[in-house]
């Protein structure tokens, strides 16, 4: 039997010089990624859906801002027909518990799990595309349409709210004034805080979606994420657990809101949302790296 | 023969049929693939596959044959570092897998348990997403090697539909033109001919051949063992997470033994069975059949099958019927398991 000794044994090619890594080869990748999530049908939907929430609240408040109802709504609502920049202040406030987190939930839970259940991981990492490599596009993917959700409600809250209402310099909740180029930085630095805060669940999503590969289920486990976490901040007798909880500080983006923000409280907030990226990337990435991928 | 004599009988004969090369060295560039005592258990408690000695030579065209569940596609995923073996080890180029895969697999075509792309993005866009993901390909000449491999699947008609558009045999080429994309020394092709026409599956037998032509080492995988033999130089064959058998396909064959068959009257069913007995013949089985016609099948082995038929005309046999029948790789796979080829476990 010739098997021990292939008569077709290669003269030349022993040693075939290894592929070199192009020049810009990540670029490529992340451009290729951000292309198929920002471009997907569904994400356009969604990004739609959230950008039509300030749209929709601002001719609501347009329309009925003449009656009794004027000034009667709950915090930032209250204010929005005195002054435009308000609508974008209102508009995440209205997203942030549940739609928000849902539409990132989404985005970050099908990371991973939607390329394994089409089959299409498989064919990606024997491309090949290293798993880290592949994780990290995924996961600037994924920030990138959270990004993109809270920019999709600022910026068409910004609009309206200026079309609707024009914009004045910003009456804090303190009383005092502030000029209108800083209230739009105010809030501006709103929008950046609420996207921020938006990290720890993507990381979450990111762990679901490499467990699975039914996407829909790393889905829904994220948002549930989101909402047990706004549950628990609402039982006084966890106190002691409420400073770490992911949802405890997305609220707190008011504080920009006042002459002197307590920046010790923002900063938290920040440094929760980093420690759970930090630990649920970790597990991802501890995840992804090891498991068969046998879908 | 009941199934499990006859597997007793091949769990006997198989230590002499399975060809482990003994060279010591598995990284050795010979092997296109090699592996050693390769194991993947899974958490089930299910061995899918079980220590496995793969060996295909460079060059080779290697038929990786077995029924469905067999244990195919488990150790594709563990020679592309997809599933990490529970067990054993693998060598893609003579480079141990998974840990050189950044070297190795960018000279490796693979079409994994059928094709898998986006649905909304067309062929060519999903060619042009893989050619992204490649670290080492050079993105200047992306285009033109997507539409070579269009091309040379004959997809480039529809390479501007979206996938979910194309039907299951649109797809199997696609998958085909993804591993094209750049000029390979190893293609891993599980089941290419899955949900392909006759004509289609010609045309994979075509391509495989010309890329085995120009030194492109082939392997294969198939559960319909027909579509695939013709084209093997090499053939290796798997039931129950074994490997049975694996070597040159000509010298495999040739192994087996050549039967006769004889149709005759029943009445000379026993005059038959004893000049075939005579004439050297050995393994002499009478199979009587219907009230017109009985058979008897026997091994030939170095009798020469006329003078058979001479010795049965002058013992005044009835000869309705003589057949030699040239052995096949379904016909030691049978042998070797008890089974039929296509039996899914």
């Amino acid at each position: 039997m010739s098997l021990a000794e292939p008569a077709t044994a290669p003269a030349v090619d022993v040693g075939a010089e290894p592929p070199r890594r192009q020049p810009g080869a990540f670029g490529r990748l992340l451009r290729s990624e951000l292309r198929l999530v920002l471009g997907r049908r569904r994400s356009v939907v969604l990004l739609t859906g959230l950008a039509l929430v300030p749209l929709l609240l601002g001719i609501v408040l347009f329309v009925t801002r003449d009656t009794a109802l004027a000034g009667q709504g709950p915090g930032f609502i209250a204010q929005v027909t005195g002054n435009g920049l308000f609508l974008v202040v209102a508009a995440l406030f209205l997203c942030m518990p549940f739609l928000l987190p849902l539409c990132i939930g989404i985005a970050s839970g099908d990371a991973v799990a939607g390329e394994a259940s089409t089959g299409t991981l498989r064919y990606l990492l024997v491309v090949p595309v290293g798993r880290s490599r592949l994780l990290l596009a995924k996961a600037i993917g994924a920030l990138a349409f959270a990004a993109a959700a809270v920019a999709a409600i600022a910026v068409v809250g910004l609009a309206a709210g200026a079309a609707l209402f024009g914009v004045q310099d910003i009456t804090l909740l303190s009383g005092t004034t502030v000029p209108v180029g800083e209230s739009v930085l105010r809030v501006l630095a709103v929008a950046v805080y609420v996207g921020l805060s938006m990290t720890g669940l993507v990381a979450v999503g990111l762990f679901f979606s490499t467990l699975t590969e039914v996407p829909v289920g790393a889905m829904a486990a994220t948002v549930c994420v989101a909402i047990v976490s706004a549950v628990l901040d609402q039982l006084p007798q966890l106190s002691a657990i409420h400073p770490g909880l992911l949802t405890h500080h997305w609220l707190d983006f008011a504080e920009l809101l006042r002459v002197q923000p307590d920046w010790a409280v923002l900063g938290q907030g920040l440094a929760i949302q980093l420690a759970w990226v930090a630990v649920f990337s970790s597990l991802a990435w501890a995840r992804f790296t090891t498991a068969d991928v046998s879908s | 023969m009941t199934l499990a004599a006859s597997r007793d009988e091949a769990a006997g004969t198989a230590p002499a049929a399975l060809v482990v090369p003994d060279d010591e060295n598995a990284s050795d560039a010979a092997w296109a693939v090699r592996t050693r005592g390769l194991t993947k258990r899974f958490r089930s408690g299910q061995v899918a596959v079980d220590g496995i000695d793969l060996a295909v030579p460079r060059g080779a065209v290697y038929g990786f044959l077995g029924p469905n569940g067999s244990g195919k596609t488990t150790t594709i995923r563990m020679l592309l570092g997809l599933v990490q073996p529970t067990a054993g080890a693998a060598w893609l180029l003579g480079r141990r897998m998974p840990d050189a895969a950044a070297a190795v697999l960018p000279r490796v075509g693979a079409l994994v348990e059928g094709p898998a792309f986006q649905p909304y993005l067309t062929g060519r866009a999903n060619l042009a997403r893989l050619e992204a993901a490649d670290a080492t390909a050079d993105p200047r000449t992306a285009r033109r090697r997507a539409d070579a491999a269009l091309e040379r699947v004959g997809l480039a008609a529809a390479a501007g539909k979206p996938y979910r558009q194309y039907s299951l045999g649109m797809k199997q080429r696609l998958g085909l033109a993804a591993a094209l994309l750049r000029p390979r020394d190893l293609l891993v092709l599980d089941e290419p001919t899955n949900g392909l026409d006759p004509q289609g599956t010609r045309e994979v037998r075509h391509l495989v051949r010309e890329l085995a032509a120009a030194g492109t080492t082939v392997l294969v995988s198939s559960h319909l063992l027909t579509e695939i033999e013709q084209v093997c130089s090499h053939v290796g064959i798997m039931s129950r997470g074994r490997l049975l058998v694996q070597g040159e396909r000509e010298t495999l064959v040739a192994r087996e033994a050549v039967r006769v068959r004889l149709t005759t009257r029943p009445a000379d069913l026993g005059s038959a069975v004893a000049v075939l007995g005579r004439a050297g013949l050995r393994d002499v089985v009478p199979e009587p059949g219907g009230a017109d016609e009985a058979v008897v099948t026997a091994v030939l082995d170095e009798v020469d099958p006329a003078a058979v038929t001479a010795a049965l005309v002058r013992a005044d046999v009835p000869v309705l019927g003589f057949g030699v029948d040239r052995p096949s790789l379904e016909q030691m796979f049978v042998e070797l398991t008890g089974e039929g080829f296509d039996v899914a476990r």
